[in-house]
């Protein structure tokens, strides 16, 4: 099972490859709307993205309070298996 | 009636991403044909096609140049392509820093004969295999044709007219077509028009060799198998790409001190009304078309000094529209030179009409009409006729004549003039 450090390089990562911005702009406070330029079907697309990275099922009601790189780190070290 | 020229070019081919390079490469003759590299091909009907290139290749295509990383997960690459093409034309014409008003009369035409078949052809594997939860939210709208032009729009900011063809292998050439009238008609002041294609995939190749279309016996040398007019041709080479065209009016253009290439001045239309795939047994509605396009143009069939043919390589088209236009210039043949650039950069499709339209652009002004590379043993029917075979000619090249044909029997053709 991975650490919450782990877990957020991973998250990092994937943000930077789906929108396509700087790593230095991917703070735990940072919201993928307002700062990370995502519109709302980047969201689904991310969400998508880390259920797959991670093993985890994010359901649509627990998607839509995903709004921050902390938030989508939260979730996943909250409901990884194992 | 309003007077419509081309002020800007952009071209992204299998043998160059920009319109220089990819120009210079036709004229000496290069082929873009290679064993398909995106997948194993091994096992299809033909395992060769003319892709365009990757970045580190000599004459290979960056998407990163103008398209946003994000836009490029996003979308299939005819979408990739065609926003580059257009950008290029954009810059090429220097209307990058176009005002509000300006950009409220400015506009798009740009289309695709198939559209976005790789991503089709992926997400459905995701869906099979990993249910509709899997499948990208964005797959829709990465895949339309209409989204070349609607991703232009938002880029540049583009106002006017938001329009795509969908004529199969005709649409470059009714896109430009139909946007030249929107221009003449005062709905517009520019457009960029043009068409782009990408559907080297496995599910595109299966279905043009089922269909009977593709090459297939050129396994040892793909750059053979592209082969207008030639005795032993069998079938297209897929190309992929996208060509992309600035129209603007020529008033508007004169007065901004734009440089202008070229005026479109005719215009031709017809439909087959004879079969989904072969075309018309004597050439009927190719005819119909380029007599149309040459009517409207107000040229004497002398004037005009290039053809750029549809030519594909296959066994029935080729002949066929060398048969209408001996019918439509008789006499008129003699000073006439055509030939293919297919044999060089494959079929574009979609993208055809568009890329070809501005290699006969580039004709006119550098003088030079570009060869049909491997025509070792031309037709019976070909003789009397030049076919610029295997190298380019210098000739005086005032007025050309393009033209497209697409499945389902649908025409185009345009005739343009140098000013």
């Amino acid at each position: 099972m991975a650490n919450q450090e782990e877990i957020t390089t991973r998250v990092k990562s994937l943000v930077v490859d789906h929108l396509g911005v700087d790593e230095k702009e991917v703070v735990p406070t940072a919201s993928f709307i307002d700062d990370l330029g995502a519109d709302s079907l980047d969201i689904v697309e991310l969400v998508m993205a880390f259920e797959e990275e991670f093993g985890v099922e994010i359901p649509d009601d627990a998607a839509e309070k995903i709004t921050t790189v902390q938030d989508a780190v939260s979730y996943i070290s909250e409901h990884q298996e194992g | 009636m309003r007077r419509v020229v081309v002020t800007g070019l952009g071209l992204v081919t299998p043998v160059g991403a920009d319109v220089e390079t990819a120009w210079k490469n036709i004229v000496a003759g290069r082929s873009g044909a290679e064993i398909i590299k995106r997948f194993d091909a091994t096992d299809f009907h033909t395992n060769y096609a003319c892709e365009v290139k990757a970045p580190d290749h000599e004459f290979g295509f960056d998407p990163s140049k103008r398209v946003d990383h994000k836009i490029q997960r996003q979308v299939d690459p005819f979408i990739v392509y065609g926003i580059d093409a257009a950008g290029q034309a954009i810059e090429d014409a220097g209307l990058l820093d176009m005002d509000e008003e300006t950009r409220f009369r400015a506009g798009c035409s740009i289309g695709s004969g198939i559209g976005g078949l790789p991503g089709i052809e992926s997400e459905s594997l995701v869906l099979a295999a990993k249910g509709p939860k899997r499948v990208s939210p964005h797959f829709v709208h990465g895949r339309l044709i209409n989204l070349i032009s609607g991703q232009v729009s938002i880029k540049y900011g583009l106002m006017g007219p938001n329009h795509a063809v969908v004529t199969a292998c005709s649409t470059g050439a009714h896109s430009i077509g139909d946007a030249a009238r929107m221009i003449a008609m005062d709905d517009a002041d520019i457009m960029l028009a043009g068409g782009a294609e990408s559907a080297i995939c496995p599910i595109g190749i299966a279905g043009f060799g089922q269909a009977r279309a593709l090459s297939t016996g050129f396994r040892d040398d793909p750059t053979k198998g592209s082969r207008p007019y030639d005795k032993d041709r069998d079938g297209f080479v897929m190309g992929e790409g996208a060509g992309v065209v600035v129209l603007e009016e020529y008033e508007h253009a004169k007065k901004r001190g734009a440089k202008i290439y070229a005026e479109v001045i005719g215009y031709g239309l017809s439909g087959d009304a004879y079969h989904v795939t072969a075309p018309h047994p004597e050439g009927a509605g190719a005819f119909r078309s380029m007599q149309m396009a040459v009517r409207k143009s107000g040229l004497a069939l002398e004037d005009i000094d290039y053809i750029n043919a549809h030519g594909t390589s296959t066994p029935l088209g080729d002949e066929l529209e060398l048969g209408a236009v001996r019918k439509l210039f008789g006499d008129a043949m003699g000073g006439l030179a055509m030939s293919s650039t297919k044999s060089a950069i494959g079929h574009l499709l979609g993208g055809a009409g568009a890329v070809e339209a501005i290699f006969c652009i580039l004709a006119m002004r550098d003088s030079i009409v570009p060869p049909t590379l491997n025509l070792d043993n031309p037709s019976d029917n070909c003789a009397g006729v030049n076919l610029v075979p295997h190298v380019a000619q210098e000739r005086k090249v005032k007025a050309i004549l393009n033209n497209s044909f697409g499945f389902g029997g649908t025409n185009a053709s345009l005739v343009m003039k140098a000013i």
